[in-house]
């Protein structure tokens, strides 16, 4: 070996990516191997984990929470349906506020992440909104980002902010995204959001970031009475 | 047109349209009971395919499933049909056509097979294969091969081709060559060495080009480069002067998807024209390469056939290939497992999807590889992609995708890894591309059986090839 270090090793500090990890045969290390089961393990745990409500209610204290369920009655549903999980399950009735915004705590494919950022970024967001009338805080079940239109539109919202659990990958299984949508209501489409994404400290982007760059894109949307494309090209530079 | 229907067990099922036969005739997947089109029940399925069985193939070419007035993708299809190469089976009926495909190939007959390829639509082998089990995809496909080269050659018989994805997050010039270095020292790369890149910007795609291009000169390795940007952004790349090999755009089934992806079929003939003029290929002069992939025409809401009735998608993805056989590609591959478990839900039905694009795309003549690969979100793991991987190796199938241990750094979803497509090889006595083994076997990388060595970092192969990445 050259100059003492272990040119393996040195190809490894390049990326990320799992280079050099050695062969057994024509296969991987045993070792190597049950590091990959691990992480693909972990994320797979992540997407399957069910939202516990009592750990965003314990981290809320003193906020009005209330709990709703889209139409996808289970994982495997939710996960083959997303037209389901974009709709509120039969029944569902939530009160008309009339508030400036609604915020929706989503499981998405990782309720882990709602769990472990959610509330610190719902209060780092508020305290950032100052005379904003907020309605009451909403968890949501198998949830994809879009019922967040019908929860808004039910609570008579003029604005929706959805923090939703992202796709685990290998590395990260615990990822938040923001989406706010102004306006909200069922019909609503993707270019008509803003998203903040990664939301992952210390990894990841901070409580304090994130919160602040969505307060300045709410408060560019309800200058424009908008979100999505047009906002996006006035408004603040979004991360990444 | 009369309905279509077939009687079982005293219950009788109706088919109105082609549409709603075929999609009820597909096996099961998630996509299509999403898109609303699946057969509502086992024995459902089963009327649809004997019902399919029953219908001459020459039904294809009168009756669409997407129209000929709204549709660009119809009228390539229908517009380049070869009659005459239609003619040995143009008399047989969908079932028919399945038990004549089997007879050749257990006779060995290929060129009765690949003889085929102008006179049969995508509709038709879409058709065929919902009438296969997974040995018939197999075994028929592995009649039917197709050879395709540039600086490699791609698709012999007896050699299974990789796709080296040293994918990064940023792009990163030193993360990018560690990646192809590995890949390269285990005897991966021989199809493309192909990065997709983290952003569209064209700067981003000449500087990746230039990379790629200065590691294949400095080694002199019997490859191509490619970097995955929109067929836009290379055209613009081609205009700078950069050294691109293969010209790259995802296609899908439909007019509406195309353009969905921005693309259309002047674009494609256009860049292909721009590379073609380029002259770098020494084998071949195949310069394009295609991904594609089951439920991409549905995730654009462009899925809809005649009346407005949705298409399932295997017959959708059938399509895209009819696109890509318009351009004479080195390169096709669907990207099986990318999409999701909307689209396909678990091991079980990646598995015959992967097994379904393949044997489709050969028959319709085109170099077929599959991303063997699967998200996180899927019921989908390393012993599923083990056993697509062995399955289609026995298939004949030209190349597969291979990232540094399984995990696309980038990209967010799990592949093949480096040492799978080893042990494939292994197992089925498969070797690499005829140009690119003999590389390896120069510089040093080869056992006296032709089998990649596992090198210690002192080897002189070893310590060539790593220079590549000193800062």
């Amino acid at each position: 070996m050259s100059g003492g270090l272990d040119p393996w090793a040195a190809l490894r500090s390049l990326t990320r990516a799992r280079v050099a990890l050695g062969r057994a045969g024509d296969a991987l290390p045993t070792g190597r191997e049950l590091e990959f089961r691990a992480a693909h393990a972990a994320a797979r745990d992540a997407v399957h984990a069910p939202l516990d409500p009592g750990v965003l209610l314990a981290a809320l204290p003193g906020r009005e929470v209330l709990e709703v369920r889209s139409a996808a009655p289970d994982r495997a549903t939710y996960l083959q349906r997303p037209d389901l999980g974009r709709q509120l399950a039969d029944g569902t009735s939530l009160p008309a506020t009339g508030a400036d915004l609604a915020v929706v705590l989503a499981d998405g494919l990782s309720p882990g992440a709602v769990q472990a950022h959610g509330p610190a970024l719902v209060l780092a967001l508020l305290d950032r909104l100052p005379g904003w009338s907020v309605a009451p805080v909403v968890v949501a079940h198998q949830a994809r980002v879009a019922l967040g239109d019908a929860v808004g539109a039910a609570l008579g919202a003029r604005a929706v902010v959805v923090l939703i659990g992202e796709r685990p990958g290998l590395s990260a299984a615990d990822s938040l995204g923001a989406y706010l949508t102004w306006d909200p209501r069922p019909g609503r489409v993707d270019a008509e959001r803003n998203c903040v994404s990664n939301v992952r400290p210390p990894h990841g982007l901070s409580y304090a970031a994130a919160a602040g760059t969505l307060a300045a894109l709410l408060t560019a949307a309800r200058e424009l009475g908008a979100s999505g494309v047009a906002l996006k090209d006035e408004g603040p530079a979004l991360p990444g | 047109m009369t309905a279509r229907r077939a009687t079982l067990a005293g219950h009788t099922y109706e088919f109105p349209s082609l549409v709603e036969l075929l999609a009820k005739a597909t096996p099961a997947r998630s996509g299509d009971v999403l898109a609303g089109c699946a057969a509502e029940s086992a024995a459902e399925r089963v009327a649809a395919q004997t019902v399919l069985a029953d219908l001459p193939l020459a039904v294809f070419l009168e009756e669409q499933v997407v129209g000929y007035d709204e549709d660009d993708v119809t009228r390539l299809i229908l517009d380049t049909h070869d009659r005459a190469a239609f003619a040995p089976v143009a008399s047989l009926t969908v079932g028919g056509f399945r038990d004549r495909l089997l007879e050749w190939t257990a006779d060995g007959d290929e060129a009765a097979i690949t003889g085929l390829a102008r006179g049969l639509t995508p509709e038709m082998v879409a058709a065929v294969s919902k009438l296969m089990r997974t040995a018939d995809l197999v075994a028929v496909a592995r009649r039917s091969p197709v050879v395709t080269g540039l600086r490699s050659t791609i698709g012999s018989p007896g050699r299974l081709a990789t796709r080296l994805q040293p994918n990064h997050p940023t792009d990163d010039p030193l993360g990018v060559t560690a990646s192809v270095l590995d890949g390269l020292l285990h005897g991966c790369g021989d199809a493309v060495i192909g990065i997709n890149p983290a952003t569209d910007s064209p700067a981003r795609t000449v500087e990746l080009l230039e990379l790629l291009d200065a590691v294949i000169r400095r080694y002199e390795i019997p490859t191509q480069s490619c970097v995955l940007a929109h067929v836009t952004t290379t055209l613009r790349a081609l205009d700078a002067g950069a050294p691109v090999d293969l010209v790259f755009q995802s296609v899908a089934g439909t007019q509406a998807a195309n353009r969905a992806f921005g693309v259309t079929l002047d674009l494609l003939a256009e860049a292909r024209a721009g590379a073609l003029e380029l002259g770098r290929g020494t084998v071949g002069d195949n310069v394009t390469y295609f991904e594609t992939g089951q439920g991409s025409a549905l995730s654009a809401g462009a899925h809809l056939g005649v009346g407005g009735r949705p298409v399932d998608q295997q017959t959708l993805e059938a399509r895209a290939y009819g696109v890509a056989r318009q351009f004479a590609p080195l390169l096709v591959n669907t990207v099986v497992g990318f999409i999701g478990p909307e689209y396909l839900y678990d091991g079980k039905q990646v598995l015959r999807a992967g097994l379904e694009d393949h044997f489709c795309g050969k028959l319709l003549g085109l170099p077929m590889g599959v991303d063997v690969c699967y998200t996180n979100h899927a019921e989908v793991d390393g012993d599923d992609t083990d056993t697509l991987t062995l399955l289609l190796g026995a298939a004949g199938c030209g190349f597969v995708i291979a990232v540094p241990g399984a995990d696309d750094v980038m990209l967010h979803y799990q592949s093949l890894s480096f040492t799978d497509v080893l042990a494939a090889r292994q197992v089925l006595g498969l070797r690499p591309a005829p140009e690119f083994e003999a590389w390896l076997a120069r510089m040093g990388l080869l056992d006296d059986d032709g089998r990649v060595r596992a090198l210690p970092p002192d080897a002189p192969a070893a310590r060539a090839l790593l220079a590549a990445a000193a800062p």
